[in-house]
């Protein structure tokens, strides 16, 4: 039995293919991928992200808990803050990539859905090992989470909420109330594009949909639901990792290109192998890849140079926007400057490549 | 949606043939289509080449997936669509008509009447 969220009838009223994601029925499309791209990166999108876990920490030790199981130095961060980081396990390979905000009492984790239960094991069993005093609750199911992205968003969204989402920075959240309606908005997102990413709890999400996006079906509406398929396209000209694809456990977060989220003078699980790569230096990394061609790369795909393997694809696909073929690969760190020519083997044909820096697309700031 | 053509024969792996005189042209339908989302290529063979009946002659590509192409009938590949190069949405569009792949000439016109009647492909792909 394939879980829902409570967007389910709003899929379903508007069209969605419906797909089995991490055990979750949802949208893959409404309209088509490649339409609900551009309209994301032109306008405006909304995204239902309910899938995704929601872990909330509090109680004594839950600032030094996290401390213990986070890449990142969550000390300083301050209440109203979110931060990018990595869960590791002992050997330093990536459980998952998270975001973890403070809030006034506790700090909410947000997860990816795929993950969800093993890291509340990881966490569970951390917890026992070290003997610290803190709450942690599974909030994924009582509350929803959409996520709306696009250059139109904040100032359509700010005109319906009663929040000062204009001066909420990136990386923001707040919580506010709208109709007797606890309701947090983070000024964050998985495209590329500026936006929010909104919580609100299961049983009013039906209308709240209504009317955070307003008339989302007219053909001239500012908002428009996306699925899970722009959604990938989106992040990967985006240059964002996925987990599954660009981190998984055999993959450290430095050779992924995210040292920036590790703070190597902490100690967490995994540290202590992290700072062994991060002395050696990583043996690969994750490069760009531009294809001559329209032919699509995808996962797997063994990358050469000069006769030799030099790596391997994560993820690939034919970018909306930028109109290229693209993919992000692990490419060994001799052969991964910018500029490198490479060819990838597309079931048997040799396809010139090129490293090119992450990422693909940026938007007009 | 578009129904299958009911004078076209189809392969349970989605694409349907059309015979005039000794020629079969081949696509594919629009529930492959639909299902593939927008198509950024199509890999087809060249003219002259020889294709034979259950094998792939091809690839479709989508942003999301890519699939091979195989064609029902034997014989010699007579022409391509060189319109899928530049235009290959027009198969999401117009997946029976303008977003044909390639034109078999085939050595047994009979050989079609072994595929699925438009029926059949729909019951075989739960349609």
């Amino acid at each position: 039995m394939l879980k829902r969220t409570p967007f389910y009838d709003f899929h379903v009223a508007m069209g969605a293919k419906l797909v089995d994601f991490a055990g979750w029925e949802m949208p893959i499309m409404y309209r088509g991928i490649i339409d609900e791209h551009e309209q994301t990166r032109r306008s405006g999108s909304m995204f239902d992200v309910s899938h995704m876990g929601r872990l909330q920490f509090s109680g004594k030790d839950a600032t030094a808990f996290l401390n213990r199981v986070l890449t990142r130095n969550v000390g300083g961060q301050k209440v109203g803050q979110s931060r990018y980081s990595l869960v590791c396990n002992e050997a330093g390979g990536v459980m998952d990539d998270i975001i973890i905000s403070r809030d006034v009492k506790s700090w909410i984790m947000v997860c990816n859905a795929s993950n969800r239960d093993k890291l509340v094991k990881h966490f569970g069993d951390a917890r026992r090992q070290s003997g610290m005093d803190f709450d942690m609750a599974d909030q994924t199911e009582s509350t929803g989470m959409v996520a709306i992205q696009g250059p139109k968003v904040i100032e359509r969204v700010g005109d319906i909420l009663p929040l000062d989402i204009r001066s909420l920075r990136r990386y923001q959240f707040e919580t506010g109330s709208l109709m007797l309606t606890k309701f947090t908005v983070f000024r964050s997102g998985y495209t590329g594009e500026d936006g929010v990413e909104v919580v609100i709890p299961a049983k009013v999400a039906g209308m709240a949909i209504k009317m955070l996006a307003g008339k989302m079906d007219k053909p001239d509406a500012t908002i428009k639901p996306a699925g899970l398929g722009a959604r990938d396209t989106l992040r990967l000209e985006a240059g964002m990792p996925l987990y599954g694809h660009e981190l998984n456990e055999q993959t450290d977060p430095l050779s992924a290109g995210l040292a920036w989220a590790v703070d190597l003078n902490k100690d967490f699980i995994g540290a202590v192998p992290l700072r062994k790569i991060a002395q050696d230096g990583p043996r690969r990394k994750l490069v760009g890849l531009e294809l001559e061609g329209r032919r699509i790369a995808r996962q797997g795909t063994p990358v050469f140079r000069d006769g030799r393997t030099v790596g391997d694809v994560t993820s690939g696909t034919f970018g909306p926007t930028v109109q290229k073929s693209i993919a992000m690969a692990f490419i060994d760190a001799a052969d991964a400057a910018e500029g490198t020519a490479v060819t990838v083997d597309l079931k048997g044909t040799m396809n010139p490549a090129k490293v090119v820096k992450l990422p693909f697309y940026k938007r007009a700031s | 949606m578009t129904s299958p053509p009911t004078n076209y024969r189809y392969l349970e792996t989605h694409e349907w043939h059309d015979l005039q005189g000794d020629t079969v042209t081949i696509g594919i339908t629009q529930i492959a289509a639909d299902e593939l989302t927008d198509i950024t290529y199509v890999s087809l063979p060249k003219v002259g080449q020889k294709v034979e009946a259950n094998k792939r002659f091809g690839e479709i590509e989508s942003v999301k997936a890519t699939s091979d192409l195989y064609t029902g009938v034997s014989g010699t590949v007579a022409a391509v669509n060189g319109d899928l190069a530049s235009n290959p949405g027009v198969v999401n569009r117009d997946p029976y008509k303008a977003g044909w792949m390639i034109k078999v000439k085939v050595t047994d016109p009979g050989q079609v009447n072994k595929l699925l009647s438009s029926e059949e492909y729909l019951k075989k792909t739960g349609h």
